[in-house]
């Protein structure tokens, strides 16, 4: 049932606030740590994949795209592509997989790097399509002018309709950031280290109702690399493969932040029925979980679309601590974006796969074997399901 | 000051349509679907006689949020966003910022009313609660 594909090696750069260091700086220290995990060169790498490529619709977003990168590295490829339109922040990686799975390239490295936290300024804030430009097209026309400029809007009515048709209240979510940050505290890596108390998350000021600070992402600088081998090549890697076992993409209504008919699923609900569609292993196999946490709301938002808890189940499932430390089903174990910082996805998986090798230190999971990963919010999802045999 | 959307065929009659107090909504002529964002083909059927056509302007709050957070410079908060399910356009949303109301008095299921708001060539739809 599973893909010819498998991830082979993770690497992160040394992330933080106003770094002030150039992306490809970190670029190239995520490339190194994550051909040393997967014990291959540079000549092994001969395929390279990013999202969304160079892109400077907000700021810091994408300051590398494949070129930058391929001509800093001095790669010689046989595949290369960026795809700001695909299926999340996890294009580049399904992408890879199915180079990889086609023949098209044998070690694929897929990255992304970001300079929010060094880009941002009073008039250009990270994550705010089109700031700075005098005239927008596209999705984000019709909520940027509107004065529905950031995400946390969408993200924020998304989860005033949630709250209203399911009771959540914003505890719920605080249990989510105050889970992820007890995780972080045992993540060297993660930007946000201080304890972050239930009474804290609270009094915390209001973004956009009901979403405040500490249910949103911190913005970073920083770069991430994933490296996608086909199967028979990953089988000479320093590490055990993780094998690609589905992966999906669906993606029903139209992509705007408020037409969906209901509003109480996303994207995401769609991509995980394709991905459960394609394979036999079910929600009771998975130890590890990485959901995009952009905001907060959208945890419950994955828990659902996977199927860990029905429709509307999730405060529940929460507030009886599945997703936290000593959970069953533990999500975002390294602190996720809300502590650990805005990898934009990438920080996720490589957090489930630094779980399945075993190298999770105070935070790993006990014999963890399979892991979902899912990307993106709102209309924007893509789902994953590795697994270690 | 927000960025404004660039004016395309598809677009025109939506974002200009409150300089005549209309709300105008993009419809199929062959199938009566009401597309939003407009669109020069239908979804439905890929017809391509879309016209726009005007609506009451009035709608139920589906969702909202209040923002708090200065986005761009000299952008005053708390204000709200409301979600509206649009009368006599089935399926369709327009969001848009609440005025003439205290923001902690919006909710859903709320009746609101499109208004206008000029900003060079651009006529953005507002949403007034109905008293
Ligand atoms: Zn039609």
């Amino acid at each position: 049932m599973s893909m010819n594909a498998a991830i082979t090696g993770v690497g992160m750069s040394d992330i933080g606030r106003k770094t002030g260091r150039p992306a490809m700086l970190h670029l190239v220290e995520a490339a190194k740590r994550a051909l040393d995990s997967a014990g291959l060169t540079r000549a092994d790498i001969d395929g390279i994949c990013t999202y969304p490529g160079k892109a400077d619709n907000s700021p810091g977003m994408s300051p590398l795209g494949t070129g930058e990168v391929r001509n800093a590295l001095g790669l010689k490829t046989r595949w290369h592509g960026a795809i700001p339109d695909g299926p999340s922040q996890m294009a580049p990686i399904m992408v890879a997989a199915m180079a990889v799975a086609t023949g098209q390239a044998r070690h694929v490295l897929c990255f992304r790097a970001l300079t929010e936290s060094s880009s941002q300024t009073a008039a250009q804030r990270a994550s705010i399509p089109g700031s700075g430009r005098a005239r927008l097209g596209g999705w984000y026309s019709y909520l940027v002018p509107a004065n529905a400029m950031s995400a946390s809007n969408w993200a924020g009515w998304m989860a005033t309709r949630y709250f209203h048709e399911f009771g959540m209240t914003r505890e719920h979510l605080g249990m989510v950031a105050t889970g992820q940050r007890a995780f972080a505290r045992h993540n060297p890596a993660s930007v946000m280290q201080a304890p972050l108390t239930m009474e804290d998350y609270l009094d915390a000021r209001m973004i956009s109702s009901p979403l405040g600070l500490f249910d949103c992402d911190v913005p970073i600088d920083g770069a991430c690399v994933v490296i996608v081998s086909a199967a028979d090549a990953a089988k000479d890697c320093a590490r055990a493969p993780l094998t690609i076992e589905a992966m999906g993409a669906a993606l029903e209504s139209q992509e705007t932040w408020d037409q969906r008919a209901d509003l109480t699923t996303m994207g995401a609900h769609d991509a995980c029925a394709d991905l459960w569609s394609r394979t036999d292993m079910k929600p009771t196999d998975i130890d590890v979980l990485a959901l995009y946490d952009g905001f907060s709301i959208f945890v419950p938002y994955w828990l659902e679309a996977f199927g860990f808890c029905g429709h509307g189940e999730a405060k529940d499932f929460i507030a009886e601590g599945h997703i936290g430390p000593g959970g069953r089903y533990p999500v975002n174990t390294g602190g996720g974006q809300l502590s650990g910082g805005r990898l934009h996805g990438f920080g996720l998986l490589h957090e489930a796969c630094t779980q399945l090798w075993g190298e999770g230190g105070g935070r790993q999971v006990k014999d963890a074997k399979a892991a979902v990963c899912g990307m993106g919010g709102g209309f924007i999802a893509g789902s994953m399901l590795i697994r270690r045999d | 000051m927000r960025p404004l959307p660039e004016l395309t065929p598809e677009n025109t009659a939506f974002w200009t349509g409150g300089a005549q107090g209309d709300l105008l909504i993009a419809r199929c002529d062959d199938c009566n679907h009401a597309i939003h964002p407009p669109q020069l083909v239908c979804p439905k059927c890929w017809g391509t006689a879309v016209k726009s056509r005007a609506v009451p302007g009035t709608g139920t709050v589906y969702s909202f949020t209040v923002n708090h957070q200065p986005w761009a410079p000299g952008m005053a908060v708390p204000f709200a966003l409301a979600v509206v399910d649009l009368d006599e356009a089935p399926g369709v949303r327009i969001t848009a910022e609440v005025v003439n109301a205290p923001p902690e008095t919006v909710h859903i299921g709320q009746r609101m009313r499109a208004v206008f708001h000029a900003v060079d060539d651009i006529w953005f739809p507002q949403w007034e609660p109905v008293q």
